[in-house]
């Protein structure tokens, strides 16, 4: 037994070192002096400055956010209706057809996705004239797709876990099914639509390979302007980027995990 | 106001609930792969979109099987195919190896440690997957942070070559999905019931034995689900092999988005990825059914 | 040498076991003797420690001090896969799966039993549980009380020279249970085999056991047959632990003989009561005696060697073999009693408010000074 825990212990500092060593060893040099990346010249903060400096970066970087959050949003309202759709709506027709075009964007490997989603957009293009450009619009289109389904599956869950005679009881009460979804199910799934909101975002901002497939000459989203850049090999300022979008996530992670323990602590 | 009007505008509501996903899904997910399907039966042709019409000017239907047969007769792509199966198919069982001994020990550890070790899990998948994959490029680089180390622990006198290898990829995608093999199996060994170990303890065997006779079975659907879900994206992988890969490890995500952008042949791009999708159709379906089954029985 | 003990000296020795969880004592230097083919229960609430010391038994834990002995054979630090105890688990740990009969024969198999002598055996033992039709079922299939009999059965099938049983009934429901509880008699009586069962129904333990320990805090309250830990409890936790008692706190101010004098404060006159080895006087004690013990009537008792009190009917409760009075001294004191329904209508049922007479024998009760 001892000789046992032994081992899985070691294999967790292993996995956990794994997952971590290279994070730190970003962060560690996003404050080197020198240009070549790996080689250590001093400790300096020159490639953060560079980095807020640099127009095409932020340029990008908003456009990143301002599609993320068009997407979270759209992926949230059509995710939850959806979701709703599948465990409370009982038998509709097409429902099988819808259950699984729901969940298959989760699974579909990204060049498939982005591929079949350019090709659409050239041949409506063709068709009707709609899209006459690429970008904000189109990668939008394409994330909410892929997005809606994970929010659609964490509404689902929480649904199915939640007990269906809560919103029997306001109906009981006299609430109208429609009265009852706003009164009753939307308040209590709110936290899994916050979490369906956020993972939507950080796909969306996370998202390359569909982007890269949907995007127009010109617009061009962070981790497209990063795959360029490291396409060369590593630089520092994106060793700076990255070290800043490691702690941003990192503390907001954290503050939730401290809040929500907090929360489940005092409930219970 | 009725009940009779009131009832239908509910049902008005569900309907409209329901059509606005599905129609979305229809036009944004299930159309386009009419549309690959369609185009990977036309020509390449130097044109604006660069493919022959599926209809032609005569009203007839112009469809080819060139690409397909491309395809299974050049022995490139065949290769490419079989290797991305391979790699994707050893990098699970790493990420297997690795990952069944970690969901173990969460799974067995104090519930606050347990919700802390968890955490460290899910957190790199909110940071953005491409930096990730670029931090080990200043790691396994010829002047990385491993070499360095080597170097200095004059263990080696000249740098290894990680960058450009197979072996990087492995590490790539290994580092990458590892959270998706964990985390499914941490659901089922953390639900299972720790008496069963005790009782075939208890009746003869040896934790060796409870483990293969008790754990590991109850413990198969997380690792069926996981090794899918680490199996599947692996199999259409771009960034990695970009990134860490060399020149001739192609495995067949980048194939098809060389040849999409770089060559410009849409048809055969939508051909490969017709393939692809009929190579990974089987698993899919599984994972599907397998997360179906998996919601039916937490309900 | 230890095994000398073999064949007269007890089955099971637990010797100054003491199990820590850190500076927790889960079990505090306890010592017991179990004989060969006794059905010992252990008696306790839960964190009581009575959980770890099957476990230790089992061999699921290694006490942190003290020796365990069975049949003469040292076990302390055995692992439990080379033990002869089974045990079965309070969730019953059926392997899901495996179907009844796989799950039946998972030891057998671990032990290597030849093929034909396990389908033998297992054919017997589940047979023996009335489980022979549902060899080929899965545990999904199976209802509570069939699944409690599976567990039984992969138990008992490695024939082990002790049975542990964890809380074997609470999982099931009141009607199954106390059928199943002499059906567990009987399979033991026929089998020979030392049991050791776990619970924290006072009921259960009384029915089933040969003796029962009873536990508090990690420690052995008190030890004997299910009639001497009932009659003549020796503290007021086992007093108060098994059946319903009622306390009454006071002072020795007298004692001839056997016979002690009690001040009581609760009550308008002394009680009297009897003790082999009383107390000294002045002590502060407690006597305690149970509700069935003390007569009710509303005519003043004529024995003038009983303790008599008299009260009003406080409440009542009627449940149909027997009925429970809750009755009210002038000072306050509430004390239960509880009388058989033996005749009907015979005289007037006692009603609310009723002025009453309560009275025992100086016998029945018992002085108790922890």
């Amino acid at each position: 037994m001892k000789k046992r825990s032994r081992f899985i212990l070691s294999i967790l500092a292993f996995g956990y070192a794994f997952l971590y060593i290279p994070l730190a060893s970003v962060i560690f040099y996003s404050f080197n002096d020198s240009r070549l990346a790996t080689v250590w010249g001093g400790f300096s903060t020159r490639w953060y400055g560079e980095l807020l400096r640099n127009d095409q970066v932020l340029e990008s970087a908003f456009l990143s956010l301002r599609i993320a959050f068009t997407v979270a949003t759209l992926a949230t309202i059509f995710g939850t209706m959806a979701g709703m759709a599948l465990s409370r709506f009982g038998r509709f027709r097409g429902r099988t057809l819808f259950s699984g075009m729901i969940t298959s964007p989760m699974v579909m490997p990204e060049v498939i996705t982005g591929l079949s989603l350019l090709l659409l957009f050239v041949s409506l293009q063709q068709l009707i004239g709609w899209p006459a450009q690429r970008g904000f619009g189109t990668i939008t289109i394409a994330h909410t797709t892929f997005a809606m389904a994970y929010v659609a599956v964490i509404v689902q869950s929480r649904l199915s876990a939640m007990d269906e005679s809560l919103e029997e009881a306001a109906m009981d009460l006299g609430g109208r099914p429609l009265r009852v979804v706003f009164d009753i199910t939307l308040p209590l799934i709110a936290p899994a639509m916050i979490a369906g909101w956020l993972l939507a975002f950080t796909l969306s901002l996370d998202d390359l390979v569909i982007a890269s497939f949907v995007s127009g000459p010109g617009a061009s989203t962070l981790p497209m302007l990063i795959f360029s850049k490291v396409k060369l090999g590593v630089t520092p300022d994106i060793n700076a980027l990255a070290t800043l979008i490691i702690l941003f996530v990192s503390t907001g992670v954290l503050i939730a995990w401290w809040v929500s323990r907090r929360a489940q602590r005092q409930s219970g | 106001m009725s009940t009779v009007t009131a009832l239908r505008s509910d049902k008005l509501w569900q309907q409209f609930a329901v059509a606005i996903p599905y129609l979305w899904l229809l036009i944004f997910f299930l159309a386009p792969f009419a549309i690959i399907l369609k185009i990977s039966l036309a020509d390449p042709i130097i044109a604006q979109p660069p493919f022959t019409p599926f209809v032609d000017d005569d009203g007839g239907i112009s469809a080819t099987a060139d690409n397909y047969k491309f395809l299974l007769t050049d022995k490139l792509y065949a290769v490419t195919y079989l290797k991305s199966v391979f790699m994707a198919a050893v990098a699970t069982l790493f990420c297997l190896a690795l990952g069944f001994p970690m969901a173990y020990g969460i799974a067995r550890a104090g519930e606050s440690t347990r919700n802390l070790l968890l955490l460290l899990i899910i957190l790199p998948f909110w940071i953005s997957f491409l930096l990730r994959v670029y931090a080990w490029m200043g790691l396994l680089n010829n002047y990385g942070v491993i070499n360095n180390v080597l170097m200095w622990l004059q263990l080696i006198d000249k740098p290894i070559g990680f960058m450009y290898t197979d072996f990087a990829i492995y590490i790539g995608l290994v580092y990458s999905y590892l959270p998706f093999m964990v985390l499914p199996l941490y659901a089922t060994l953390e639900r299972m019931d720790l008496d069963l170990v005790e009782a075939a303890q208890d009746l003869g065997a040896h934790p060796s034995q409870a483990f293969w006779d008790v754990t590991w079975p109850l413990a198969r659907p997380g690792v069926i689900a996981g090794c899918l879900l680490v199996f599947i994206p692996a199999m259409g992988e771009y960034v990695i092999p970009y990134l860490l890969g060399g020149p001739e490890s192609l495995l067949i995500g980048r194939v098809l988005f060389d040849e999409f952008f770089v060559n410009r042949d849409w048809p055969l791009a939508s051909a490969v990825a017709i393939v692809l999708l009929l190579l990974l159709v089987v698993p899919i379906v599984f994972l599907q059914r397998s997360q179906a089954r998996d919601a039916e029985g937490a309900a | 040498m230890t095994g000398d003990n073999k064949g007269n000296g007890p089955f099971i020795e637990i010797q100054d076991v003491s199990k820590y969880f850190g500076d927790f004592a889960a079990v505090d230097s306890v010592s017991l003797a179990i004989q060969k083919g006794e059905l010992f229960s252990i008696l306790g609430g839960s964190g009581c420690g009575k959980t770890t010391l099957l476990r230790m038994l089992a061999g699921f834990e290694t006490p942190t001090k003290g020796r365990i002995f069975i049949d003469g054979v040292d076990v302390t630090e055995q692992p439990p896969y080379e033990r002869p105890v089974n045990m079965m688990f309070q969730s019953y740990a059926i392997f899901p799966h495996m179907t009844v009969e796989k799950n039946v024969a998972y030891g057998l198999e671990k032990d290597r039993v030849a093929r034909d002598e396990i389908t033998r055996r297992v054919d017997d033992i589940l047979k023996l549980v009335q489980l022979e039709t549902f060899a080929k079922r899965k545990p999904d299939q199976l209802s509570g009380g069939q699944r409690q009999r599976v567990a039984l059965a992969r138990a008992l099938v490695k024939r082990p020279k002790v049975l542990l049983l964890d809380e074997p009934l609470a999982a099931l429901d009141k009607k199954l249970r106390e059928h199943t509880q002499f059906e567990l008699m009987s399979i033991q009586d026929k089998l020979g085999i030392t049991f050791v069962v776990v619970t924290h129904d006072q009921e259960e333990a009384m029915i089933l056991s040969s003796r029962i320990a009873v536990m508090d805090r990690g420690r052995f309250m008190q030890v004997g047959t299910p009639k001497e830990v009932y009659e003549y409890p020796t503290s007021r936790f086992v007093a108060d632990f098994i059946g319903t008692i009622n306390m009454f706190e006071g002072t020795i101010v007298d004692i001839d003989g056997e016979r002690v004098r009690i001040n009581c404060e609760e009550t308008a006159s002394d009680l009297s009561a009897l003790s082999e080895d009383p107390p000294k006087r002045g002590s502060t004690v407690c006597v305690a005696v149970r509700p069935e013990k003390i007569f009710i009537s509303q005519n003043e008792p004529e024995n003038t060697e009983d303790i008599r009190l008299s009260g009003v009917v406080e409440d009542l409760g009627y449940f149909g073999n027997l009925s429970l009075y809750r009755i009210r001294l002038p000072g306050g004191k509430i004390v239960q009693v509880s009388a058989q329904n033996r005749r009907r209508s015979a005289e007037r049922f006692l009603e609310w408010n009723d002025e009453v007479f309560i009275s025992w024998r100086p016998r029945s009760s018992v002085i108790l000074v922890d």
